[in-house]
């Protein structure tokens, strides 16, 4: 993985010395909370319910088994103890004091980490697929791109005060595992006559107003890759609207435009761009690609399974995927328990799966964006000491892709802009699913539920998706069916009235028995909607 | 406590500073004043007679700005570009990377705090119009 050299340490140190400065100057009162606010922004962190909120950075969603030990040091040392892994592949602590936030990037620093740009109208994190270098499907392994496009967007001079955040997602295969279409700009690498290059998706997202980004460039080569975003970002920097919060995302300016306006305004641009020599040369990209290259890989390797343990066989038939490397495997720890808190781990859980990186997984983990940890390199005849590891500790659940397996956004508990909670109602609707046994009858199924409009749960992107709003007072819950951020990428619909917090859970289980009861052979729950429309469903839940 | 800032050697500009849609009219107008949601292409036919540029920043937070200036200089402008307006410290290493050369904040800002700001980070990771060499760069040139 990417290893800082001394240019990357001194721009991340210059930044610790610099929030150490705002902070000081904040606690002695010669900086207003007012004027704190955009700088505390742009170091991700953010003032919640109850106290300050950190989000760290984690690129592309990897991460070394010391700097994950750093995660586990931080967890335990400045907050209650626990950590929380984002649908950005990034981690926040929600009970952090501010006195301690610049010791925290300092820690940060030191295993070449920070929280950059984690917050604020700015270029946030770079996301990818957590299965990059290991997926079978792979074009190129999307990771030198990403981390290109980490460093440009580094405190970039001119898109730091867009109109609104802005997110890049960049893959490498046909299967999405990164939901890149819902980002503002999603990148595709893929291949044409032997020449890399990127499909350009702009204008995706979630939150009020939903969209799937359309395509604005079939092939852009690889090493037009950094103008051209440029070019992207420079047409919605100027043009994007700034009269309405709600209506600042590049999807809107896009929208408004129309595809065919926004992709001609972006190829004026970038023609103008072509001249200034932004791309970094093909020597950096292979530098850092070397950071990514294949590791060494033991070969002759068994790909048997003792599966005598039918508890292991199932945890390996749900969370094993296959590698790309005969007698590997990639296998996924569910952050997801059963009656837990989604994304949620514990010091002591995060250290351990830093050591168990350390020992199974040549030093390597991945964060995901459903919110779950990936060990990317593990040996077939390790999987086995592996899984009792994990299952000692808590984080054996065997349900990647299950019902139960939620993306939830942290919710009323924990977030100021919340209408509804949203954990409660994942760990009520993992329950029921676990206990009765149809999370394993059901299969496939991604629920997502965000607590409020603005989506961070991806509640629009779920095959099931539920939104909490405010109902004149009381939390209430709508039931969305048909999303999906893959490569089959959807939007939800709104079945009709919302329920309450029980209602919802009974809802969602009318729902999943129409589909055991309707479903084909090898059809998830997903396709059995888009077959059957949602005229069955909605009778099954209110009829 | 400044409450003007110049990188420039040359004395600042005293002309009197037109809207950009006066100016198209006023052929004697050598100094101009850009607003965030206007077009700074609109000068570039006209660079030859412009001494000052001042592009408005009424809050911060509006970035238009910035890209304001980064076109006049990739077109070519060499006079004074001058940030007005709601210009904090924190925005002055950024504001100079896009190829603004005064500052003229609504704040007076203190002499420490923008001479901390400019020398705050020792490389950038951007090519911009400031000439200076990115990291990619570097890293090449070192090797």
């Amino acid at each position: 993985m990417y290893q800082y050299d001394n240019y990357d340490q001194a721009m991340v140190d210059a930044r610790v010395a610099e929030f150490r400065d705002q902070v000081a100057r904040r606690l002695e009162g010669k900086l207003t909370e007012e004027q704190f606010r955009p700088l505390r922004l742009m170091n991700g962190l953010y003032l919640q319910l109850h106290a300050y909120m950190l989000r760290v950075a984690v690129p592309y969603g990897t991460l070394s088994g010391k700097q994950m030990r750093m995660l586990g040091h931080i967890a335990r040392k400045y907050d209650r103890g626990y950590g929380h892994f984002t649908t950005r592949q990034n981690i926040q602590y929600n009970w952090i004091k501010l006195s301690d936030a610049p010791d925290i990037l300092a820690d940060l620093a030191s295993v070449e980490m920070h929280a950059i740009q984690t917050s604020g109208n700015c270029i946030r994190n770079i996301s990818s697929d957590q299965y990059a270098g290991v997926a079978a499907d792979e074009v190129a392994d999307p990771r030198p791109w990403a981390e290109l496009l980490r460093q440009w967007s580094s405190f970039h001079p001119e898109f730091s005060y867009l109109p609104r955040k802005f997110k890049i997602a960049v893959i490498a295969s046909a299967q999405d595992r990164a939901a890149m279409r819902l980002h503002d700009i999603g990148l595709e690498l893929v291949k044409k006559d032997g020449v890399i290059g990127a499909r350009v998706f702009v204008g995706g997202g979630m939150g009020r107003t939903p969209i799937v980004a359309p395509e604005i460039n079939a092939f852009i080569t690889e090493d037009e890759i950094i103008s051209y975003v440029e070019a992207c970002l420079r047409v919605y920097n100027r043009y994007g609207r700034r009269d309405n919060k709600y209506k600042a995302r590049i999807k809107i300016l896009v929208h408004e435009l129309g595809v065919e306006e926004y992709r001609r305004q972006v190829a004026e641009e970038f023609a103008h761009m072509k001249a200034l020599g932004l791309n970094p040369p093909r020597e950096e990209l292979a530098r850092i690609a070397a950071h990514f290259a294949t590791p060494a890989y033991e070969s002759g390797l068994s790909d048997d399974l003792d599966r005598s343990d039918p508890d292991f066989a199932l945890w390996v038939d749900r969370n094993v995927t296959a590698h790309k490397q005969p007698g590997y495997a990639i296998a996924n720890i569910s952050l997801k328990p059963i009656g837990g808190i989604p994304g949620d781990a514990s010091a002591d859980q995060i250290e351990l799966m830093a050591d168990l990186a350390e020992r199974y997984s040549l030093d390597e983990l991945r964060v995901t964006h459903a919110q779950n940890i990936v060990l990317p390199y593990v040996k077939k005849a390790d999987l086995y000491a592996l899984w009792k590891e994990l299952e000692a500790n808590g984080l054996g659940e065997p349900n990647l892709d299950l019902v139960t397996d939620i993306i939830a956004c942290p919710g009323l508990d924990y977030c100021s802009l919340a209408n509804a909670r949203s954990i409660p109602v994942a760990q009520k609707i993992a329950s029921r699913f676990a206990s009765n046994g149809r999370d394993a009858e059901i299969g496939e199924l991604k629920l997502k539920i965000s607590g409020c409009i603005n989506a961070c749960g991806h509640h629009h992107a779920g095959h099931i998706g539920i939104l909490g709003v405010d109902r004149k007072g009381t939390e209430n819950y709508q039931l969305l069916l048909g999303g999906s951020g893959a490569e089959d990428c959807s939007l939800g619909t709104i079945t009709g009235p919302g329920f309450d917090e029980n209602g919802i859970v009974d809802a969602v289980e009318k729902a999943t028995d129409l589909y055991l009861r309707e479903r084909t052979e090898g059809e998830r729950f997903l396709d059995t909607y888009r077959r059957l429309g949602m005229a069955p469903f909605k009778e099954a839940i209110y009829g | 406590m400044a409450d003007f800032i110049t990188l420039r050697s040359d004395e600042a500009t005293q002309e009197p500073v037109v809207t950009l849609e006066s100016f198209a009219g006023q052929s004697n107008a050598t100094a101009v004043r850009i607003e965030p949601g206007e077009d700074a292409r609109l000068l570039l036919g006209q660079l030859d007679r412009i001494s000052l540029v001042e592009v408005n920043f009424p809050a911060y937070t509006d970035g238009r700005g910035y890209s304001a200036a980064q076109i006049l200089r990739e077109s070519g402008y060499t006079g004074e570009l001058r940030a007005v307006g709601d210009v904090l410290i924190d925005q002055l290493a950024y504001m100079r990377r896009c190829g603004f050369d005064s500052f003229k904040p609504n704040a007076p800002l203190d002499d420490a705090d923008v001479e901390a700001a400019f020398a705050r980070y020792p490389d950038v990771y951007q090519k911009t119009i400031d000439g200076r060499t990115p990291i990619w760069a570097k890293r090449h040139e070192d090797a």
